[in-house]
């Protein structure tokens, strides 16, 4: 990881990198959040998010990222958010309408339903997506195929 | 009388064009990556220009963002230089040219950009807001007026609100009319970071099956000369 190293000892790359990432997360969360009102929606967010996240790896090193964000947390969110798409599928078809029907959630007012089922499983993509693609970065940075003894 | 938005969509297509062949002529793999970046950004814009806003936002992340970002991490791995090839390759090129030829033959019969006596307003459309396209018989019914569930003082929805319905139609089209269809992109997405965890996940030494290294093999050189 020597050019990493290199890298983050640049003043001005790092500045700017503190700077800008916390932006750019609130930018992704807020995208997954308004995937219903605006464009975007839990794809284009997770990316974001992901993008962040992969900033922080490329300036300060993939090891310092796998140490804030713990690989397990990342690989239960990849299965997490298909879970959450899934599940909210299922909440339709237990209350009575057919897998994926969001009207059934809230069957007076369909529309509130539709809302609230859509939202969820922008939730559920985003979170796949960001986690997804942070993986893959941090597999890409990789330089050995295995942990010696007393690296975690 | 010149059309402004023909005038720019041109003009854009003829940069993306202009890219999309230095993509393709430099040797450089990191100008190639850079440009590809661009290329994606360019695309943005026209895409913007055609009001495709979703669209436009996906190209920008995923095309300038991520899968730059991807490929810039695959160099570090690669050599820095593509190898020496002629230019032209000629069944490839005739091949591309028919493709695109077929394409082009393709969009003759759809209706002009932005037509409004297009098939797809005056027959799809409509029942899309209605929201009752692909609705199974059992499915939750849609009441005008319904009471807003959401707000404790009980209010109607506006005339014009279709019962709380998503207001970005995009999204309702990915998530609701093609809910199945976006379930399994996400799964896709899903699966192939399981295949990466599968494949390159970094195992512990000493685990069955991984062979633990002894120092000296770690750094031979150094530690004989010293």
């Amino acid at each position: 990881m020597s050019s990493s190293e290199q890298m983050s000892e640049q003043t001005l790359v790092r500045v700017v990198a503190k700077l800008t990432i916390p932006f750019i997360l609130v930018m992704g969360v807020y995208v997954i959040l308004h995937g219903e009102l605006g464009p975007g929606g839990g794809f284009q967010g997770g990316v974001i998010l992901a993008a962040g996240l992969i900033l922080y790896g490329l300036v300060f090193g993939a090891d310092e990222l796998r140490q804030r964000i713990p690989t397990v947390v990342l690989d239960s969110c990849m299965a997490l958010g298909a879970l959450i798409y899934a599940g909210t599928g299922l909440a339709c078809l237990f209350a009575g309408g057919t897998f994926l029907d969001y009207g059934m959630l809230m069957p007076e007012s369909a529309g509130d339903g539709e809302a609230l089922g859509m939202t969820l499983v922008e939730y559920g993509v985003g979170i796949t997506v960001a986690s997804v693609m942070t993986t893959i970065y941090l597999m890409i940075s990789e330089r050995r195929t295995t942990l010696r003894r007393g690296e975690t | 009388m010149l059309d402004e938005i023909l005038t720019l969509d041109v003009f854009l297509l003829i940069l993306v064009a202009a890219t999309a062949v230095a993509v393709i002529q430099v040797r450089s793999l990191f100008s190639a990556t850079i440009l590809s970046g661009i290329y994606s950004l360019l695309m943005a814009v026209v895409w913007t220009n055609m009001h495709a806003l979703d669209v436009a936002f996906t190209e920008a992340a995923v095309g300038a963002g991520i899968s730059t970002i991807l490929l810039l991490g695959a160099l570090v791995l690669t050599g820095r230089f593509a190898k020496k090839e002629s230019p032209i390759h000629v069944p490839g090129l005739l091949l591309c040219g028919l493709t695109g030829a077929m394409l082009i033959y393709g969009t003759l019969d759809m209706p002009k950009f932005g037509d409004p006596s297009a098939p797809i307003h005056n027959l799809r459309v409509p029942g899309m807001i209605r929201q009752d396209i692909g609705k199974h018989p059992s499915a939750a019914p849609r009441v005008q007026q319904a009471k807003h569930e959401a707000d404790p003082s009980g209010h109607h929805h506006p005339q014009d609100d279709y019962n709380g319905h998503v207001p970005n139609t995009v999204t309702t089209l990915l998530a609701a009319y093609r809910g199945y269809d976006t379930m399994f992109e996400t799964t896709v997405i899903f699966v192939a970071g399981l295949s990466l965890l599968l494949l390159l996940r970094r195992r512990r030494e000493g685990e069955p099956g991984v062979p633990v290294s002894s120092p000296d093999q770690r750094q031979p050189k150094q530690e004989r000369l010293s």
